[in-house]
């Protein structure tokens, strides 16, 4: 039995291989204390960490550092636009109220003006339809006055005519002169 | 030795995971051979490769997933270097970000059931300690002159006092490597050991539903291990980094 498992030892590579592996092919005490292997991976440790630098140094981070530096880049340039932009639109509603406060003030002039402009029109108007009214109201006046003698006239004859009649009728005279005299006479007093 | 070759009882062998095996064939272990140590650490090149070739093709301004995070990735290292060690650190900042992804993506692809986990191994954290303490010890040296030694002298406290405290900073500077190293290690060797021996329990149908809640909350446990070490080991290099930089206190 012991001799069994020492010759398969053997034929595993144990002991012939090194003298850090038991007959079984495990090992004696600490693998990191073996002297056997250290060459090796002091050689492979090299070779990997020369390896990594040369990556490191000549691609891996340039590309990295480049990739940073034009993030930081355009950062910076969009902040700066940004700062633009906010400028421009702060300048942009400074136009803007003043615009509005001219285009206030104009339109209270305009409102003035158009005032003022509508209120000569409105005195020519009111002079002229007084002055208007003023001469007709003079035609009527006088037309009443001729209508009014008109109308004394035509009493005065009525009365004259009527008289005439009246005294015909009562047996007088037909004296037309007599009774215009005194029915003149009459309408005067 | 009976336990074993039973082959059916309660086997332990939780440090097993960790043996380094040629890929192809069963030859010894020589320098340049292909192990599973190598093929793990060259994935993870892959990944750091493909993280940031495939995340960042579009080069966009607004970043699809992947750019986003290869992004997190750059600015998190980028702006730790930057406020640990200052702007004159910043031209060190593709050495640092090399140990960062380097053990992150082994740290991670360790997790992973079956791999090969090389930060558990004191021979790669020790290069990596190691070559962190030598090459902040010669920028130290290289930037400042004969002042890096101040690192050591404390003006500020009292004359007597600053023998005493200069050998104590000597010994804890030299110890930095060391503990640097054997942090990372020994963290994703426990990690990963317990979890093996968890597994090894869960042969018991009795205590396998608890083997398997254990093995779960523990996984939670290491892939936080896995980002916090990665974090560490970063932020502990910008922090020597910065010593070597500005040594005065």
């Amino acid at each position: 039995m012991a001799t069994e498992t020492l010759a398969e030892g053997v034929a595993q590579g144990g002991a012939a291989v090194s003298s850090c592996l038991g007959v079984n092919g495990s090992a004696i005490g600490m693998p990191q204390l073996c002297a056997d292997w250290m060459p090796n991976q002091i050689f492979w440790l090299l070779v990997a960490l020369i390896a990594i630098y040369f990556f490191l140094s000549r691609v891996g981070l340039p590309r990295i550092g480049a990739v940073l530096a034009e993030r930081q880049g355009t950062i910076t340039n969009d902040l700066a636009a940004a700062e633009e932009m906010k400028l421009q639109a702060v300048a942009a509603e400074q136009a803007y109220v003043a615009a509005l406060a001219q285009a206030r003030t104009d339109a209270n002039r305009i409102v003035a003006e158009a005032k003022a402009e509508i209120q000569k029109d409105l005195d020519a108007a009111l002079a002229k339809a007084d002055s208007e009214i003023a001469a007709k109201s003079a035609d009527s006046e006088r037309r009443i006055g001729e209508i009014r003698a008109g109308a004394m006239e035509a009493v005065a004859q009525v009365a004259k005519e009527t008289a005439q009649e009246l005294v015909v009728a009562l047996g007088g005279a037909r004296d037309a002169g007599a009774v215009d005299a005194a029915v003149s006479a009459r309408l005067k007093g | 030795m009976a336990t074993e070759a039973e082959g059916t009882g309660l086997v332990f062998h939780p440090m097993d995971q960790f043996i380094v095996k040629p890929l192809f064939g069963e030859g010894p272990v020589m320098w340049y051979t292909p192990t599973n140590a190598a093929l793990w650490m060259l994935i993870a090149v892959a990944c750091v490769v493909a993280l940031f070739v495939l995340g960042t093709r579009g080069r966009a301004i607004i970043p699809s997933r992947l750019q986003s995070v290869a992004e997190v990735f750059y600015g998190f290292i980028y702006k730790m270097v930057e406020d640990v060690t200052g702007h004159d650190g910043v031209k060190y900042f593709p050495w640092i970000m090399t140990l960062f992804l380097f053990i992150f993506f082994s740290n991670m692809l360790a997790l992973i059931p079956m791999s090969f986990s090389p930060t558990s191994h004191i021979a790669v954290t020790a290069v990596l300690g190691f070559g962190v303490f030598i090459a902040v010890t010669v920028i130290g040296f290289v930037k400042n002159g004969v002042h890096f030694l101040g690192l050591f002298w404390m003006k500020d406290a009292p004359v007597f006092l600053r023998p005493i405290i200069a050998v104590i900073e000597v010994i804890s500077y030299f110890v930095r490597p060391v503990s640097h190293s054997i942090r990372l290690a020994g963290n994703i060797t426990a990690g990963h050991a317990v979890l093996k021996v968890f597994a090894a329990f869960a042969g018991i149908a009795l205590i396998a539903p608890a083997s398997i809640l254990a093995i779960t909350a523990i996984y939670a446990l290491e892939v936080l291990v896995a980002v916090i070490q990665a974090y560490v080991f970063t932020i502990l290099t910008c922090v020597y980094l910065k010593d070597a930089l500005h040594p005065a206190h």
